[in-house]
């Protein structure tokens, strides 16, 4: 790993945090659909990172985006969560010939079906994790149903936008 | 010894993944409380200061409706006022100490604010340098906004009253029936007024307000107005949803009040 990459994967942390907390935090649809967009981050961290360096930056980026929304754990615990499963999902997907080193497992590199099963699973896993956590102790189920498939949805979509617009070919921010 | 210390390793992962996820539900409950430390949140001095910044910026976009909103709580205190002026003929009389005002009055910048979860926050761009203390009531010209969660030194947290765990000691105002309001986690412009009982003849329209029963807030601050009433699940209870006073998603200058005699009011609890 090069010191340009380091710087790579630094900024691109720095950015994400940053729209996270400044821009997306207010970009709330109808009340329900929220833009986690930093999943994107994890998601999208070199293929041959190991799970340990994965997890530990899941919680860095986690821990940040908590200290903005008041919502200190919550992001946390869900983004370890989607880190800890984003290597094993990364196998089991393995396409045919297997993987070209140092690659990004980003839609523009992979494909848009192969992306489609890679991201969706996990971003409905860290929004189901987060939005159960966030209201334990409250009896709502829809509300929290409905916010958890419209937030899923959203920021699918905007992942795609945001990687047809800011990501090149086999390489990244 | 060595195949245990081998087995660890191969599951190296899933250990650290464990003690990752231990230490956020730590994290999660340490931060669960009323009142208390708020170092990890968005009163600390760097996210602080960040969301200061961006307020900075974005609270032009506001200033026509701040403005409209100070003009009217200023015609409103006016004609509050004008109700107190001596007349010039009458004798003056020196209030004794137990009637002095027993609420002093801050006010404080909005910069971090959500609706949208069900545990909502605010941060406050003043802390325990400007004379802000836990447990101190928020409100603006609307109605409750909330209680001060804890501070730091510039900057302080707020439990929102759109927190399903706040609790505010309420009443109606035209019968005097107390009840307590506490949100549900739906709708960021409805909450529930709770433990008012059957027999309560409540209208929809009627007018809810802070009791002087709480030691935080000044009687009369407005929580809301019924908007509807139905028989609960509960038997004892009915089941009331009221539209709140205030509108949380603008609210962007707020005033604090402190009860300088909360300290005398609850040593004579007798659970103390």
């Amino acid at each position: 790993m090069n010191s340009n990459r380091i710087f790579l994967l630094v900024g691109g942390f720095l950015i994400y945090l940053i729209i996270q907390v400044l821009l997306l935090k207010n970009m709330v649809i109808f009340g329900m659909a929220f833009c986690f967009l930093y999943v994107l981050y994890i998601l999208l961290l070199p293929l041959e990172m190991k799970a340990i360096p994965v997890m530990l930056i899941a919680f860095a980026l986690g821990f940040g985006v908590d200290l903005f929304y008041d919502t200190l754990g919550v992001h946390t615990a869900s983004l370890v969560a989607l880190a800890f499963l984003r290597n094993p999902w990364l196998k089991v997907l393995t396409p045919t010939g297997g993987y070209d080193e140092n690659q990004q497992p980003s839609m523009l590199n992979m494909g848009f079906g192969w992306f489609t099963y890679y991201s969706l699973p996990l971003i409905l896993l860290h929004h189901i994790l987060f939005f159960y956590i966030e209201s334990i102790g409250t009896n709502l189920f829809f509300p929290v149903v409905q916010k958890i498939i419209a937030s899923t949805v959203f920021v699918f979509v905007v992942s795609i936008i945001v990687q047809l617009m800011f990501y090149r070919r086999r390489r990244g921010i | 010894m060595q195949r245990i210390l081998l087995f660890l390793y191969r599951i190296r992962a899933f250990l650290f993944f464990v003690l990752l996820e231990a230490m956020a539900v730590w994290l999660i409950v340490s931060n669960n409380t009323q009142q208390g430390s708020v170092f990890f949140n968005s009163a600390n001095q760097l996210s602080g200061q960040i969301l200061n910044t961006q307020s900075n910026v974005v609270d032009y976009f506001s200033l026509t409706a701040v403005n409209k909103a100070l003009v009217e709580k200023n015609a409103a205190l006016l004609a509050e006022l004008e109700m107190y002026r001596q007349p010039t003929d009458s004798n003056f009389i020196q209030l004794d100490t137990a009637m002095a005002s027993v609420h002093q009055f801050k006010g404080a910048k909005v910069i971090n604010n959500s609706i949208n979860l069900s545990q909502n926050f605010l941060t406050i761009n003043k802390g325990a340098n400007h004379g802000i203390k836990e447990g101190m009531g928020v409100f603006n010209e609307e109605g409750v906004v909330g209680r001060v969660k804890g501070v730091t030194k510039n900057f302080a947290s707020v439990i929102s009253l759109l927190h399903t765990e706040l609790l505010l000691s309420s009443k109606i105002e035209s019968s005097e029936v107390f009840g307590s309001t506490r949100w549900d986690g739906k709708d960021a412009k409805k909450t529930k007024l709770l433990y008012v009982p059957r027999h309560v003849d409540l209208q929809v329209g009627d007018r809810v307000v802070t009791s002087g029963y709480n030691a935080i807030f000044p009687e009369g601050i407005p929580i809301g107005r019924v908007i509807e009433v139905a028989q609960g699940a509960e038997t004892n209870y009915l089941d009331v949803t009221m539209e709140l006073a205030t509108d949380f998603t603008r609210v962007t200058y707020v005033y604090l009040v402190e009860n300088l005699i909360e300290e005398e009011l609850q040593s004579l609890d007798p659970s103390n």
